[in-house]
């Protein structure tokens, strides 16, 4: 069944992805002041909107984990952390060179880029945390923990550009009051989100495999042990 | 299209697919270890027990 969605999302996502493509470069209009550069939004916001979610799932998972003590919570946490910090990078290098052409520099300490920063430096270190703790329980609780502290700076991250003067632009969504962007422009970037989200969704699904061959793993390890 | 700044659009996207294509070929690569990893156990515990 896990693999049949996963074909069937993989299909489904390259379709979304090659019809955005088509649109973004052969059918939407230039932007009158950035040139070519300001497509790279269709890919830095959707990946930062996929990190986001990931991480929020991560959040609940972890919490979920916490009560229960079901490790599968801890899997799937996991999976969707280590997804998210694949589109975190996404969003940070797909941001840096964005900013080279239109600020000049490749980097600046403002409060968006800052907080984005550290979120995906805290969830790197929950990564390196998991490979550093060979005990599952210890490492499913010591995760959940830094994943639910974690999520705090996923929220200011989020409102970073209303809470400070930035360098970073303001929200320019329509969700967020932003009215940045004609709304011709803006409807091919939420498909660029679902699209994003189908390929983030392919990925935590062989994550999570991946982490059931583990734990048959350590459980046969244990017995082996035992033998 | 406008082709200003055209080449550090193209570096962008380039940028974000080398960073998804190299986690898949990376869950590729994981993946083919474990299950090496889980014949070689199981192989283990099948020795033990005969």
């Amino acid at each position: 069944m896990r693999e049949k969605l996963i074909y069937a999302f993989s299909i489904v996502a390259m379709a979304l992805i090659a019809w955005d493509l088509y649109r973004i470069f052969m059918v939407l209009p230039d932007e009158a002041n950035q040139g070519a550069i300001y497509r790279i939004i269709y890919f830095h916001v959707p990946a930062a909107i996929t990190a986001m979610v990931g991480f929020f799932v991560a959040m609940v998972m972890s919490a979920l984990y916490l009560i229960t003590r079901n490790l599968k919570f801890d899997s799937v946490a996991a999976a969707v952390t280590e997804v998210g910090v694949v589109f975190a990078a996404v969003n940070l290098v797909t941001g840096s060179i964005w900013a080279r052409v239109i600020w000049g520099i490749w980097w600046t300490w403002d409060a968006r880029l800052t907080s984005m920063l550290i979120c995906w430096l805290l969830y790197a270190g929950y990564l390196m945390l998991r490979r550093a703790t060979d005990e599952p329980t210890q490492r499913a609780r010591l995760s959940a923990v830094l994943s639910i502290f974690s999520f705090v700076d996923v929220i200011i991250v989020w409102k970073s550009i209303e809470w400070w003067r930035t360098q970073h632009p303001a929200p320019v969504l329509s969700i967020r009051n932003g009215g940045g962007m004609a709304p011709g422009m803006e409807s091919p970037l939420w498909w660029n989100v679902l699209a994003m989200a189908l390929v983030a969704t392919c990925l935590i699904l062989l994550r999570m495999r991946q982490e059931g061959i583990r734990r048959e793993l350590d459980a046969l390890r244990r017995y082996a042990h035992a033998l | 299209m406008d082709d200003r700044n055209f080449a550090f659009m193209f570096y962008g996207f380039l940028a974000a697919w080398v960073i998804v294509l190299g986690y898949v070929i990376s869950i590729a690569m994981r993946e083919s270890r474990l299950r090496k990893e889980l014949d070689r156990v199981r192989q283990m515990i099948e020795n033990r027990q005969n």
